[in-house]
């Protein structure tokens, strides 16, 4: 594909509105016939990934702009536009999503028993969804998926989840809902401040010169639409919640996917927007992520339900991914973006993996297992794989994005220290292994005593062939990560270039003092130590 | 000549058998799964010792080209590369030689063990990690196989994952080693950080490292002593060593190898690789010194009063690895590292020795039900008997030379910021402690009456992983697969010695070992110590006076007319007795300081801050400061979601209608 605006054939519209096609055939299927309407949308979503995989094979790994971009005048009045495209650093979260659809699909073929037609729809429309927000390039229209995702999700959990579904829910939309409406607010704000004829495109808005004190106000709003998302402390409490009522794939394309919208949203809209905010906000974000390293990783410890547990480690495990981005160096951004898709992959895994014992136990409570590795032995087998990715180990993905992000912070290329924070962060990597391994421990050594958990069964063929490719993909990103990083790096550095040059205007003297300021911390602190 | 030695292959056979063992090992009959895991420690060892003569031949060092990029980042590069200099040659002979040789041994050891392809699987997985390890280019590889023979520790010492005690152990053994790696994480942060300031590029390579050292000057002390953060949890040392004596619970073949002769050496290894930095900070050297010596002692009197025999082992080992990092702490890494050499022969032998009674006697391992073994079991005696000579320095056996060259360089260094008469005097303590407690092993296992049998219920006991279809009852001398490997390490033992045959003796001026070592350490040549042969020999015969001395009053005490000596002193000295025999209460204090204090803080966060502050005041109360002016305006009476979503999406249309307005 040529890096010129335009792509010969819509690809990124194809693979976008394709499961949303799917749903809508699905409707025409008699609710009656389960196996047909669940072989249907499985297939529909395989074929929605081998379409998207032309986007990786033809990738330009050497560009750092968007490919296969589209463009379309929807709304000229207002500027609004059809606008779609890709870089690398949306590339893989694209694929992500497409990957992670069927597996999910097939994941649920037993433990959706209710209302399996509308379950369908409802996540192929969450598809279309995902894969538009994170190909959208116009403001307008990333909003409008943006908030799409939040309807299916809600009746994910709403309608399949447990049984404290709906509080969870409430909690969950209202949260994410208020987040998002303060961006939208900030959004006609730069819509309105900026001269010229009228548009959303998110590049019309790259070059957008505003004071300090208003992109201080307008970042604090996207970031917090973004950082419920991550979720970030202290605005994660719908997570856990949220986790332990949704059924399996809820969870699954939660910690997958829609997690990732949030760090997604710094790296494409709030960073870049707002470069200068971004800079005085780096030590709070920061510390925040550090926070939320540890924090989360100690609220996991204290868990006695394994869902809960892993849904209290994303949030230590999203930190990582948080502390990277504002560390600004290539090694932080790009382990960052690899951190995203590793917890994408083995936090997946990990609520998949969850939903087998679920099924068959019908609890998640720790103190009901021990011992299972004797009656589940390749379930304990792949349990192990994923808890050691989980935590990092090097051979598995988890290590390569983790050091880089911490190595990358450590490094930090801008004006302040965040050496101090590493070193706390750093200890999430000896929590991770406590919380991890020590459930592992209890869930599934020690003696089989439970009469109940004597005879269960080990992993079927569906449950294999949905966890193989992840564990496949969870050595390959482990030793040879290279595909994905050396096609990331080109758009990690225009990242970093966006969202480190100022863009005050030259009267905003108040705050350009006050960027200068920062700027000057680093040579200060080298001329004090000499 | 060096092009042609494939030696990615020795890290990476031993992968495949892991992987061919792990796969499909369970189709496999026994002798198929262990013939493959043999075969995968044993071409390894042969490309070895091919390596091993061609550096003998002058080459300098082996590095082929890398076999790809692992992953590179904004001019951080990390290869996937392999070297093997003296250094690691050294290390490679040893790890596959000896490993292969408990791979010979476990054959018969694991018989019958439903997890027995598992077994074999870990074990070539782990020769792959160590090796990765020890031949990784660079200190990320290095990290790898440190974190990968972590795993495999932890994996093997749970292996009899039944029983909680056993999986507690493996847990204990990667935390604590995690706690050790966060500091050798950060030292590598540190090392980088150094490189990116002085506009350096950011190599890893130890090549590189060692030609920048200069630019890590300044952070020396830093990084020096976060790595060694890493080597005390990885080597067992004060205060991170509480995760070895539990880990006894694995097979004994793993503590042999694993836990004695080959992983717990990684963190010399690491000290000895990192020179370069190490000579350029006297502070870090005096702390690895330090608290080398002081783990030396401390766990040498911890092994006085264990009554499991693996127990007493696994303290010793402590011990000794205590002496290999006062031996590199006081830059004598020759020393230290020879130490490692003779250390693997005969802990290697002990810990097999032990392994042999054990199964000799249907998993007994508590030293007061054993006696008067020598007899039925020979070999196995005769061995343990040479290698207990090694370990307490009987004069010409290998252990001799390489505890005593460490305690006369101790003594004679000037780089640290003690004096070096004071290592050496804990030093010589230590290793009277350790010719007390192995001497006292020897006795009460294999001499005087065999106090254990059909007198209680416990000979029976718990056959742990299945019967070695042995009559009870009867005990025998273990099967050749078992003694074989026995007999090889008690020659190494002895002989192990005339590799680093010290200056003075007779006919031997230069000392081939530290020769032999001697192009890793250029950076240390600078390191001064004193020159005096007759004070060396002196100081040399008070300890070996010492250690003998200590030795026949074990001997006394255990075997001879001072039987009634140590119930006696029991009483006599109770307080003492009750804390050494409790090892210090170490393990509760960390329980009561450390572990615990997480444990409720982690509820406290959850509990309090959590669900209390966090979500109850500042979301919920949120919510309900909105939902309660929400209900004074008499706007919404139902609270339900729909209605506040509707309401919200009809409030966004309203705005963007205003700004449209405008």
């Amino acid at each position: 594909m040529d890096n010129e605006a335009s792509s010969p054939f819509p690809w990124l519209t194809l693979v976008t509105w394709l499961p949303l096609l799917g749903g809508l055939l699905l409707t025409a299927v008699p609710r009656v016939n389960e196996t047909l309407l669940k072989g249907l949308a499985f297939g529909w979503s395989l074929i929605v990934f081998a379409v998207s995989l032309p986007l990786y094979l033809s990738f330009d790994a050497t560009d750092a702009g968007y490919q296969f971009a589209e463009t379309a005048e929807w709304i000229p009045a207002l500027g609004i536009r059809y606008a779609l495209g890709i870089d690398g650093i949306s590339l893989f979260l694209v694929l992500l999503s497409t990957f992670l659809t069927p597996l999910i699909l097939l994941g649920s073929w037993t433990s959706i028993e209710t209302r399996v037609k509308e379950f369908l729809i409802c996540f192929l429309l969450l598809e279309t969804a995902m894969i538009g927000a994170l190909v959208s390039l116009d403001l307008f229209l990333f909003y409008i998926f943006w908030e799409l995702m939040l309807i299916p999700m809600y009746l994910l959990i709403g309608v399949w989840g447990g049984a404290n579904r709906i509080a969870a829910t409430v909690k969950f939309f209202l949260m994410t809902a208020v987040g998002s409406l303060l961006m939208l607010v900030a959004m006609f704000y730069i819509y309105q401040r900026r001269e010229g004829p009228p548009s959303f495109l998110l590049e019309d808005y790259l070059g957008l010169s505003l004071t300090l004190q208003e992109q201080l106000w307008l970042f604090g709003a996207f970031a917090l639409a973004f950082a419920i998302k991550v979720p970030m402390v202290p605005v994660h409490t719908w997570l856990p919640r949220a986790h332990t009522e949704a059924p399996t794939a809820g969870s699954v394309v939660l910690a997958g996917v829609l997690l990732k919208m949030g760090t997604y949203g710094f790296v494409r809209f709030a960073m870049p927007l707002f470069p200068d905010a971004t800079l005085v906000a780096t030590p709070w974000i920061a510390g925040l992520a550090t926070v939320g390293i540890v924090y989360g990783a100690l609220l996991a410890l204290a868990q006695s339900d394994v869902k809960k547990l892993v849904a209290y480690s994303s949030v230590s495990h999203l930190g990582f991914v948080m502390l990277g981005l504002v560390a600004m160096s290539t090694q932080g951004v790009s382990g960052a973006m690899l951190q995203m898709l590793n917890h994408g992959i083995s936090t997946g895994a990990l609520f998949l993996l969850v939903g087998c014992i679920y099924e068959r136990r019908h609890s998640r409570q720790i103190a009901d297992f021990g011992g299972i590795t004797k009656v589940m032995p390749w379930f304990a087998v792949m349990f192990m794989i994923v808890t050691l990715s989980s935590i990092g180990l090097p051979g598995t993905n988890g290590f390569v994005g983790e050091f880089l992000v911490l190595a990358g912070a450590f490094l930090a290329d801008g004006p302040w220290d965040l050496r101090w924070y590493v070193a706390v962060a750093a200890t999430g990597v000896i929590l991770g292994a406590f919380y991890m391994l020590w459930m592992f421990q209890r869930v599934m050594f020690g003696p089989l005593k439970n009469e109940k958990n004597k005879v269960l069964k080990d992993l079927n063929l569906r449950e294999w062939v949905v966890l193989s490719p992840l564990i496949v993909l969870i050595f390959v990103m482990g030793i040879k990560p290279q595909f994905m990083l050396e096609r990331m790096e080109p758009s990690v550095e225009a990242f970093r270039k966006q969202a480190t040059t100022s863009r005050l205007p030259a009267d905003d003297t108040e705050g350009r003092a006050r960027i200068a300021e920062i700027r000057q911390r680093k040579a200060l602190a080298a001329a004090e130590t000499k | 000549m060096e092009a042609q030695i494939p030696i990615h292959l020795i890290v990476l056979l031993p992968l495949a058998g892991a992987a061919i063992n792990g796969l499909f090992g369970r189709r496999f009959s026994e002798g198929t799964i262990a013939g493959i895991a043999c075969l995968a420690a044993f071409v390894p060892f042969l490309i070895s010792v091919q390596a091993f003569l061609a550096l003998q031949g002058g080459v300098a060092a082996i590095a082929p080209a890398p076999l790809f990029t692992w992953f590179a980042s904004g001019g951080f590069k990390v290869e996937l590369a392999f070297l093997i200099d003296p250094l690691t040659s050294i290390f490679t002979l040893v790890v596959t030689g000896i490993g292969f040789l408990i791979h010979l041994y476990s054959a018969k050891y694991m018989e019958g063990d439903e997890g027995f392809y598992k077994f074999f699987a870990y074990l070539n997985l782990f020769l792959f990690s160590m090796l990765m390890l020890i031949m990784g280019e660079n200190l990320i590889l290095m990290f790898v196989g440190w974190e990968g023979v972590g795993l495999c520790s932890y994996l093997l010492i749970g292996f009899w994952y039944q029983d909680h005690a056993n999986a507690d152990a493996g847990k204990k053994a990667f935390i604590t080693n995690r706690v050790g790696d966060f500091g050798f994480l950060l030292g590598i942060f540190f090392i980088l950080y150094a490189l990116a300031e002085s506009g350096k590029p950011l190599s890893l390579s130890f090549d590189d490292l060692a030609a920048n050292a200069g630019v890590m000057a300044g952070l020396a002390t830093t990084i020096c002593l976060l790595l060694f953060v890493g080597a005390a949890g990885k080597s067992a040392q004060v205060p991170l060593y509480v995760w070895l004596p539990d880990a006894m619970a694995g097979p004994t073949p793993v503590s042999a190898l694993i836990h004695a002769a080959t992983m717990v050496t990684a963190g010399i290894y690491m000290v000895a690789r990192m020179n370069f930095l190490f000579v350029q900070s006297p502070v870090a050297m005096t702390v690895v010194a330090c608290v080398g010596a002081f783990t030396a002692l401390f766990a040498a009197t911890m092994g006085f009063l264990q009554n499991d025999i693996k127990k007493v082992l696994a303290y010793s080992t402590v011990s000794q690895l205590g002496f290999m990092f006062m031996g590199v702490g006081v830059g004598a890494f020759g020393a230290g590292l020879f130490h490692v050499v003779t250390h693997a022969f005969f802990k290697a032998c002990l810990f097999l020795g032990a392994g042999s009674v054990i199964y000799a006697l249907q998993h007994e391992q508590d030293i007061r039900r054993m006696g008067g073994l020598m007899k039925k079991m020979p070999i196995t005696a005769w061995t343990f008997l040479l290698s207990t000579m090694a370990i307490a320095g009987f004069p010409l056996l290998s252990g001799f030379f390489s505890k005593d060259e460490i305690l006369w360089k101790a003594f004679a260094n000037q780089t640290t910021l003690v004096p070096g008469w004071a290592l050496w005097t804990v030093g010589v303590l230590a290793a009277m402690c350790t010719a007390f407690y192995m001497v006292r092993v020897f006795c009460l296992t294999f001499l005087g009456e065999y106090r254990g049998g059909g007198h209680d219920d416990h000979a029976h006991g718990h056959d742990a992983h299945g019967d070695h279809g042995q009559g009870h009852g009867e005990i025998h001398e273990s099967p050749a697969f078992m003694t074989a490997p026995l007999v090889i390490l008690a020659i190494g033992a002895v002989f192990g010695g005339l590799a680093g045959l010290p200056h003075w003796f007779p006919g031997h001026p230069t000392n081939w070992f530290e020769h032999w070592m001697s192009p890793v350490f250029t950076a240390a040549e600078g390191l001064k110590f004193l020159d005096n042969t007759s004070l060396e020999l002196t100081l040399m015969a008070v300890s070996v006076a010492l250690a003998a001395s200590s030795a026949s009053l074990a001997y006394y005490m255990y075997a001879g007319g001072g039987r009634h000596l140590p119930a006696q002193l029991a009483e006599r000295l109770k307080p003492i007795y009750t804390l050494v025999y409790n090892k210090y209460w170490i393990d509760e204090l960390y329980q009561a300081v450390i572990v615990g204090p997480i444990k409720a803080f982690s509820r406290f966060c959850w509990r309090v801050i959590d669900d209390g502050l966090i979500d109850g005041a500042l979301v919920n109360g949120t919510a309900g400061v909105v939902g309660l002016s929400g209900r004074l305006a008499r706007l919404f009476t139902s609270g339900d979601v729909q209605r506040y979503a509707t309401v919200l999406f009809v409030g966004v249309w309203v705005l963007l209608v205003f700004w449209l307005a405008r």
